[in-house]
């Protein structure tokens, strides 16, 4: 059961490979065999978002996936949002807009609101509640959340 | 303390300085810290409410392989700590007084170890009578939850005895003449629930010691100083011999402002010597840290038939749990708030801070503020419908104008109440409010709630050095928990010196360093602290000045500082000199940087004895006023009685807004957290065991639960002692919610709800007998 498995994946575009105990979850092979600490482990039961990743462009919670079962995926994490020193329009319009607070949940809110635009390029606003619903954010409100998601799909459109 | 003319910084919505930090991934919060050769610790909670620890059993635990360290309380110190009251321990010595409270801690080669050998350590107890409710402390024959609660030491005088940890007692006026002289009188009983922080970041801490045995501390923490001295108390440790450093904070809402994990972690590297860390997992947060306290509050309210509050007598039972934390504080507080923002002129307030074999309460945004405002704003409410007078006209009646003074006497040298209801009334529209349709099957109500809260409090200083360059280094001690006070901070700093926001480095708290700073609480950070930074950088103006006089030849007098970092003579725009150049001078004339400190404390006292009578008050001096107004509109389904926040508005008085988007921020954060307060969060307890520590069943609101359209107006009424007039925002922002919810739900249904949360079943009760009422 907790025979080390060696797991081929694809981080942030860096072909890696590791060798873990099948229970491991993804949250842990990344911040603890990567080093990359970008997604938070705030309830570890797949409720708070704060560890949300995408795995194969869809966001997962990293504390119920299964590195064992992330064979030969692409993995996107906060770490590999903005390319080369240059942020992604999410990351853009929350810093714009002014909504990061303690940022515990902004790494998670950034992936999960990337796939929202992915898949519903222009939301309205009670569409991007849902759509972030499945992230905790104590600190804003989420007013100036969602409003950052309106600018960044607007923004897309010029 | 400023011209208000220069706001190069002042007075702009300058996102986070640590935004990019937080966006990319970068930002070290303590779970994401790591030293070499660190081992992983975990807990081991009690199983009962109360009960007394006859022996330990280690032995398995430590034969696991991996395990370098089991603690038990025969092993540590027995010191206590407490901010009022020093009646904790480290780790539960001798008894267990609540259900999950350490009794053991582990370190080991990883945290999956260390739990697993914490699980196979053995205790033998001896269950004793567990006191749950508050009544159960009042009881005659209670067993005590603290047997030598009389030895304790504390800091300010109270009554104590039994299970009643402190007693507060105010009065103004003559409470008999004040309810002789009323038409009406509204009377009620108020309970509100224990409500959990939830920040996201659970709590977590990191310590290492050095050869020579000093230990360093990091910790998710809003007090660098409090850690230390929380750590230092239970450990007996000198406090010379413990550093305490922050990383970034995952939110903190007072949960992270007394001890929580620290002094474990400090005896785990002290014991092993090597670092140790231990971070905790949702659960064991909501079992372990603090609650807010739940309250009961018993309060009639007396008006004349215009409509003039005349009296108001307050009691309350706050159930503190197994330990004091800051409970003496927030009954205090919440005493002195039991008033209001309104003149009435006969007032009394009686308040009982009891133990009960529950997990702690402590400092909760708000600090007792927001119940007593959900009772007092609710009977207000009652008083304006039972006399047919709008709810907005019948606050501005009685809303404290001027100088106040608040209750027991202070005056107020900034109250920008009135102009927050006038406000609040034309930006909600709110003659027209009932205008609005309800959706089919659901019913539409609108509710409005007032409330003030102070900033203040305690010690706070700054240090600003500047450096060879002529940059800037800024260090208060102040934690930056999220809430943006690094770059409030730095944007008065800058401000006050002329130079650009970049030039302003902010240290990260240090207690080798770093001024005195209480903490990050009491809505303090901006307005004591961002006094400091004014103050010191106004002492590195004047030095400033005496270098540059002499190397200008000019008096001193006749310098100004310019903007972009200069300093030249008043009209002679050419005769100037950059800062570096000032600064160069200092370091090779001087021997040293130039280097302005200040330090003070809030001195204006909160009871005038004149005035009013007071025992038990914890505080002598608080802090000045921050006043807010609040309104909702409201939707409840009749079939499900589940109630939907569609818009809210505020109208806030901040003194001034040094940064208008984290005004708005924080406004936004406290309503929704209120919100969450109202309507569905509620830490459950049976018999003592918390049956809700998981966020699966604790609900804290999502962007689904709240309106996106909520609406801040920012008042300015300038406060005299705040930098650039600043005042605080921290907390203000949920003070009025839950009444203002509940008031809508009365307007909505004609139902008063006086117990929160207000569920929808809760609701659906209530509206029952008041249709039955309605019925012909």
């Amino acid at each position: 059961m907790n025979a080390n498995i060696e797991i081929a994946l694809t981080v942030n575009g860096t072909a890696r490979s590791v060798t873990v105990p099948a229970g491991e979850t993804l949250l842990e092979t990344l911040r603890e065999r990567l080093a990359l600490t970008g997604a938070k482990r705030g309830c570890n039961q797949g409720v708070c978002g704060a560890c949300t990743i995408s795995v194969d462009g869809r966001p997962v919670r990293g504390c119920l996936t299964l590195t064992a079962n992330c064979a030969d995926s692409e993995i996107v994490t906060i770490e590999g949002m903005a390319i080369d020193g240059a942020l992604g329009r999410i990351q853009l319009a929350l810093e714009a807009t002014g909504a990061v607070q303690c940022g515990f949940c902004t790494s998670g809110m950034v992936i999960a609101a990337e796939a929202l635009l992915q898949a519903n390029p222009h939301p309205s606003a009670a569409e991007i509640q849902t759509g972030i619903s499945g992230n905790l954010c104590r600190c804003s409100g989420y007013r100036m959340i969602v409003d950052a998601v309106l600018l960044a799909a607007a923004a897309e459109e010029r | 303390m400023d011209d208000g003319v220069s706001s190069a910084s002042v007075g702009r919505s300058i996102s986070r300085l640590e935004t990019r930090e937080k966006l990319t991934g970068a930002a070290k919060y303590i779970a994401d810290l790591a030293r070499p050769n660190m081992l992983h610790a975990a807990i081991l909670g009690s199983p009962h409410a109360h009960a007394r620890i006859l022996s330990y059993n280690t032995t398995a635990a430590r034969a696991v392989p991996g395990v370098h360290a089991v603690q038990t309380g025969a092993d540590f110190p027995d010191g206590r700590m407490g901010a009022f009251v020093k009646d904790e321990p480290p780790i539960a010595q001798e008894k267990v007084r609540y259900i999950g409270e350490p009794v053991a801690v582990v370190a080991a080669d990883n945290e999956a170890i260390a739990r697993r050998a914490a699980q196979l350590i053995e205790i033998e107890y001896e269950e004793l009578p567990a006191i749950v409710t508050p009544e159960d402390a009042l009881a005659g024959n209670a067993a005590l939850v603290h047997e030598d609660l009389a030895n304790y030491f504390m800091v300010y005088d109270a009554v104590r005895y039994g299970n009643v940890l402190s007693e507060t007692t105010l009065s103004e006026g003559d409470i008999e003449k004040g309810f002789a002289e009323a038409d009406i009188v509204v009377e009620g009983e108020f309970e509100t629930p224990a409500q959990a922080h939830v920040a996201i970041e659970p709590c977590g801490a990191l310590a290492e010691i050095d050869d020579a045995g000093r230990v360093t501390l990091w910790s998710a923490n809003q007090s660098v100083f409090r850690v230390q001295a929380n750590v230092c108390e239970s450990l007996k440790l000198p406090m010379s011999k413990l550093r305490s450093l922050t990383p970034r904070i995952g939110g903190g809402f007072g949960n992270k402002m007394e001890a929580h994990v620290q002094p474990l972690v400090v005896q785990l590297a002290i014991v092993t010597r090597r670092p140790v860390k231990l971070i905790l997992s949702r659960e064991e947060d909501f079992e372990t840290v603090r609650v807010r306290h739940p309250f009961k509050i018993r309060m009639r309210t007396g008006a004349r038939k215009d409509g003039t509050l005349v009296a108001r007598d307050t009691e309350v039972i706050l159930d503190g749990g197994a330990y004091g934390d800051d409970s003496p504080g927030v009954l205090g507080y919440s005493m002195l708030m039991s008033r209001g923002p309104y003149a009435i002129p006969h007032a009394r307030a009686h308040g009982r801070l009891v133990y009960t074999n529950k997990i702690r309460s402590g400092a909760f945004r708000g600090f007792g503020n927001p119940q007593m405002q959900f009772a007092g704003e609710t009977q207000i409410d009652e008083i304006a419908s039972q006399l047919g007078i709008d709810p907005i006209e019948i606050r501005l009646k009685n809303a404290l104008r001027g100088e106040g003074p608040w209750f027991l006497g202070q005056k107020l040298a900034s109250n920008g109440f009135v102009e927050c209801l006038e406000r609040l009334r034309d930006m909600s529209d709110w003659k027209n409010r009932h205008r609005a349709v309800a959706t089919a099957g659901k019913r539409r109500g609108f509710g409005i709630a007032a409330g003030a809260h102070i900033s203040g409090l305690l010690g706070t200083g700054a240090i600003v050095r500047l450096l060879e360059d002529g940059t800037v280094v800024l260090n208060t001690g102040a934690v930056d928990i999220g809430q943006g006070s690094d770059t409030v901070l730095a944007q008065i700093c800058a401000e006050a010196l002329k130079v650009p926001l970049d030039r302003v480095a902010v240290a990260s708290p240090d207690t080798d360093g770093s001024p005195y700073n209480w903490g990050t609480t009491a809505s303090r950070v901006t307005f004591t602290t961002g006094r400091s930074v004014a103050m010191a950088a106004a002492e590195v103006e004047t030095q400033i000045k005496e270098l540059a006089a002499d190397m200008l030849e000019c008096a001193a007098a006749d310098l100004e500082l310019r903007p972009g970092g200069f300093v030249g003579i008043k009209g002679v725009p050419d005769k100037q000199l950059p800062l570096f150049v000032v600064s160069l001078q200092a370091h090779w004339r001087r021997g040293g940087p130039i280097i302005g400190h200040h330090s003070w404390v809030f001195d204006r006292p909160a009871v005038d004895p004149k005035r009013a009578v007071a025992t038990g008050m914890p505080f002598r001096q608080i802090g000045v006023y921050s006043f807010a107004a609040q309104a909702v509109e409201i939707e409840i389904d009749e079939v499900t009685g589940k109630s939907e926040v569609i818009k809210a508005w505020s109208a806030v008085d901040v003194g001034r807004a040094i940064n208008p988007a984290s005004v708005e921020g924080q406004m936004d954060g406290g309503f929704v957290q209120g919100l969450g307060f109202a309507l569905t969060e509620e830490v459950v307890f049976d018999q003592g065991r918390i049956v809700n520590p998981t966020l699966m069943d604790y609900k804290v609101p999502t962007a689904r639960d709240v309106p996106h359209t909520m609406k801040t107006a920012i008042v300015e009424a300038p406060e005299p002692d705040g930098p650039f007039g600043a005042k605080g925002v921290g907390e203000i922002g949920l003070v009025p919610t839950p009444a203002a919810i509940a008031n809508a739900i009365a307007d909505a249904t004609g139902a008063r709800l006086r117990r929160l949360p207000m569920t929808p079943e809760r609701v659906l009760d209530a509206m029952l007998p008041a249709e039955d009422a309605d019925a012909p």
